[in-house]
């Protein structure tokens, strides 16, 4: 049983002159444990298969499969997929209420999933993700980019899910924050046995993280291949060397 | 805790970088909050005028040197700084310093009661009306615009002629016409944060419509609500005394400003105290509460929070 | 003196609540004909220094310097007046988002030929070829039917490019480009930066490329000069990059996953308070 079965999704935004097939027929599996990747240019419809998978974007056809437990379009999941499947967000200010404090965003979580021992959970997830108990009465307002993603990957890990969703969780940060959050996130992966399927335009990143790798374009996958093959540049689709040769050009300086 | 903190150390604790409990954080930002509340001397003003309102309201019987229905008509009209009549005497002969400081407590009232009933009611409407959107939102907005299509002391007027005359029934027309913008002005704030991350965030952990909207749509909303009500708040009470001033608001004998204007009307060209020192309190009153908020709008905004 | 801009002891300092804060503390540099790399995280001054030099910081932000001129001729003595001259006609600034800088609900073209009317006395029809040219030279297809579009019906890269052409087109001797590609796909990034490149490259004129991504910079300036918290901590040829010494440009380069030298773990920066502390490296010719 994959974590993540997808198959044949299809996402359309608007009507008539404004419609947008946002997703065209996608099929996607990921195994347990792995860390899968999906990378495309914006615009790509990458952000929207993870949005579709977790009820954000309600209305798409085909067929969608976490854990075994068949989905339905709509925005309602059950109680057992909000602990098993959790997400963390691009832009860290974004994604924390600006009026709540650290304390008050994970107890809520907490108090959700209906967890006991509230007080000692919340101190060994902010050990989790490098913050320490310092960090627990203040307002996002207060901490740094790194520093709130790093609270927002404390509040997916609440509920001790199974499958991390991972939406361009760093484009948002500094090059040394990036490797910072990248580092914690590996680090969790292997501690805790997780699954990653993450969404990013940085294929330097998804090199780094994930193990294979799908290409999108116009909501299309065009290409899914593995990291050896990506790293030896052996892409057999034209676009996706198109990405790999820029993603390249732009590491080594343009030479 | 075994001694009280020194004062040093109360500030110290106030403004921690690290707050060590959910009290010392909530501490801490109203603080924050306090402290560039401060910085706006013109809000400093206005919170001492409003103060002085209150006290005024609650120490009425003590500081009032008459009864405000004490009539004297040997007395009647006597001009500002007569003895024993600081701010003169009315038509009748009651003395108007008695009759404004018991008045503060008819406006504080209306204020009270109005701010109980309209933002509350706007804050719900405009927040279910933003967050389930659709046909909701269409019929409840729908309504929205219905009331607001009416001019407001007009509808007022409608509302008091239909429930009688009487303080109650004039609040309760002023909160009835009241609430629209409210309605509004959270309805569009909810449609903003509706599509935030922070509140996908929430969804994602399986929470429910009603949780969101009452915990985290409702303390974003809150601000700029609050920072309506006190720039309308001179608005309503100018609504309150223009009822007065009609006779339908207020009863007569009762001191409430907007009467008192109304009944200073006739002796305006001889005796121009009796209409304009209730009139000066009115103007001084909503000046203060324009200032307030003012100064909230700084503090509050939700948009720079983020600094 | 060859050099077009001089810049000693620039400081930019905004008061706070808390006290000062300096944005910019004291740093020196100058431009030749050349391209010059300004590359430092989030925080660490650069677009402020940037804007210092086109006179844009607002009060209650101070600027100050020893010296800072432009072809000789003193900018921080120059008025407003003389200030919007030189902004565009001498020196002209790109910023990181086309979408907010182009306005909304003037065509293309409009802003292309006010652009270069406001600084040159040329005709209507005389300003239309220029633009029409001009958005040629930066690649773009069908410029005549590009010049009637308004700024939402092209995409970022495109927008980008039209920004590049109206900051070009009044033939400015320095070019400031803060970030200019950061909001743009890597394969429209490198399209749109080498059409910059040329065209700075054949106009024979100065690039100040503020940006947060090192290795990009170093791809197309000459040098680069390193900021940390408001000082520049290394000044070396764009070329030698990878011999660079301080311990922050170092900790920068190494802290980007590489697809080609895969690492089990990233490189973590660790920030030395002693960094902060350090005086400033002098980027002056």
């Amino acid at each position: 049983m994959s974590a993540i079965d997808i198959r044949k999704l299809n996402v359309v935004f608007g009507d008539y002159e404004d419609r947008n097939h946002a997703v065209r027929d996608v099929t996607i599996a990921v195994e347990r444990g792995e860390s899968y990747g999906l990378v495309g240019e914006s615009g790509s419809g990458k952000s929207t298969v993870l949005r579709a998978l977790v009820g954000l974007v309600p209305e798409w056809s085909g067929e969608i499969a976490v854990l075994g437990e068949q989905q339905k379009p709509g925005p309602r999941r059950s109680h057992d997929f909000h602990r098993a499947v959790q997400m963390v967000f691009q832009d860290p200010y974004a994604s924390l209420h600006p009026r709540h404090t650290v304390d008050q965003v994970l107890t809520e979580t907490l108090r959700l999933h209906g967890l006991k021992g509230v007080d000692a959970r919340i101190e060994t997830l902010l050990d989790q993700v490098g913050l320490g108990g310092g960090y627990r009465f203040r307002y996002p307002h207060q901490l740094s980019g790194g520093q709130r993603q790093r609270v927002a990957i404390a509040r997916a890990l609440a509920p001790e899910p199974q499958i991390l969703l991972l939406d361009e969780p760093t484009s948002a940060l500094d090059v040394s924050v990036q490797a910072e959050i990248l580092n914690l996130l590996g680090d969790l992966r292997r501690e805790l046995g997780l699954t990653y399927l993450m969404v990013s335009h940085d294929l330097g990143v998804i090199g780094h993280m994930c193990s294979r790798i799908a290409v999108m374009q116009n909501g299309a996958l065009v290409e899914e291949l593995g990291v050896e093959r990506m790293r030896r540049l052996e892409a057999s689709h034209d676009y996706t060397r198109h990405l790999l040769d820029s993603a390249l050009r732009s590491v080594r300086g343009g030479r | 805790m075994t001694s009280l903190p020194t004062p040093t150390t109360w500030r110290a604790w106030l403004t921690a970088d690290a707050p060590a409990s959910r009290r010392q954080a909530r501490a801490a930002s109203l603080y924050q909050g306090w402290q560039r509340l401060r910085a706006n001397r013109l809000t400093m003003l206005g919170l001492a005028v409003l103060a002085l309102l209150v006290l005024a309201a609650i120490f009425a019987p003590l500081l009032a040197p008459y009864s405000p229905y004490a009539q004297s008509l040997g007395d009647r009209l006597l001009p500002p700084g007569s003895e024993g009549h600081l701010l003169g005497t009315d038509s009748l002969g009651r003395d108007i310093l008695s009759r404004l400081l018991f008045g503060a407590r008819i406006s504080l009232y209306i204020v009270l009661l109005v701010v109980l009933v309209a933002p509350v009611l706007g804050l719900l409407v405009g927040t279910i009306a933003g967050y389930a959107g659709g046909i909701v939102d269409t019929v409840l907005m729908r309504v929205t615009d219905i009331f607001l299509a009416f001019p407001r002391l007009i509808l007022a007027l409608a509302f008091v002629s239909a429930l009688g005359a009487g303080i109650e029934n004039a609040v309760l027309a002023i909160s009835l016409t009241a609430w629209p913008p409210y309605a509004r002005i959270a309805r569009a704030e909810t449609l903003t944060f509706r599509g935030a991350d922070f509140i996908h965030a929430v969804r994602l952990q399986g929470a429910g419509p009603v949780r969101i909207v009452t915990r985290h749509i409702w303390p974003l909303c809150v601000p700029s609500l609050v920072i309506r009500v006190t720039l309308d708040m001179a608005g309503i009470i100018l609504t309150a005394a223009g009822l007065g001033f009609l006779g339908l608001g207020a009863r007569p004998p009762s001191p409430e400003w907007g009467a008192m204007i109304s009944g200073g009307s006739d002796y305006l060209l001889d005796s121009w105290w009796v209409a304009t020192i209730p009139g000066l309190a009115i103007f001084a009153v909503s000046l203060a509460f324009n200032l307030i908020g003012d100064g909230l709008r700084d503090v509050l905004d939700p948009k720079d929070s983020g600094q | 003196m060859s050099n077009l801009l001089d810049v000693e002891d620039l400081s930019v300092t905004f008061p706070t609540r808390s006290g000062e804060f300096e944005a910019v503390r004291g740093i020196s540099f100058s431009l030749g004909r050349e391209r010059l790399g300004i590359v430092g995280e989030s925080g660490s001054g650069k677009s402020m220094t940037g804007r210092a030099v086109l006179g844009l910081i607002r009060p209650p932000g101070r600027v100050t310097a020893t010296r800072m001129t432009m072809n000789g001729e003193d900018l921080r003595a120059a008025s407003p007046r003389r200030m919007r001259a030189i902004r565009g006609k001498h020196i002209s600034m790109i910023m990181q988002d086309p979408k907010y800088s182009l306005n909304p609900v003037m065509t293309v073209g409009r802003q292309i030929t006010e652009a270069l009317r406001t600084h040159e006395k040329v005709s209507q029809r005389e300003a239309k070829a220029r633009a029409i040219e001009m958005l040629d030279a930066v690649a773009i297809r069908e410029p005549e039917r590009v010049m009637r579009l308004y700024p939402h019906e092209v995409s970022g890269g495109m927008g980008q490019r039209i920004m590049i052409a109206m900051m070009l087109i009044p033939n400015p001797e320095i070019l400031i480009a803060d970030e200019p590609t950061s909001a743009l796909d890597v394969s429209v990034q490198l399209q749109v930066l080498e059409i910059m490149d040329k065209l700075v490259r054949d106009r024979g004129m100065g690039l100040i490329f503020i940006s947060h991504d090192l290795t990009l910079v170093s791809g197309f300036c000459d040098r680069v000069a390193v900021m940390y918290a408001g000082r520049i901590v290394e000044v070396c040829d764009a070329g030698r990059l990878h011999e660079a010494q301080h311990p922050y440009t170092r900790g920068l380069l190494n802290s980007v996953p590489d697809l080609e030298h895969p690492r089990d773990r990233l490189e973590a920066l660790k920030r030395d308070p002693d960094w902060r502390s350090a005086p400033s490296v002098s980027a002056l010719l």
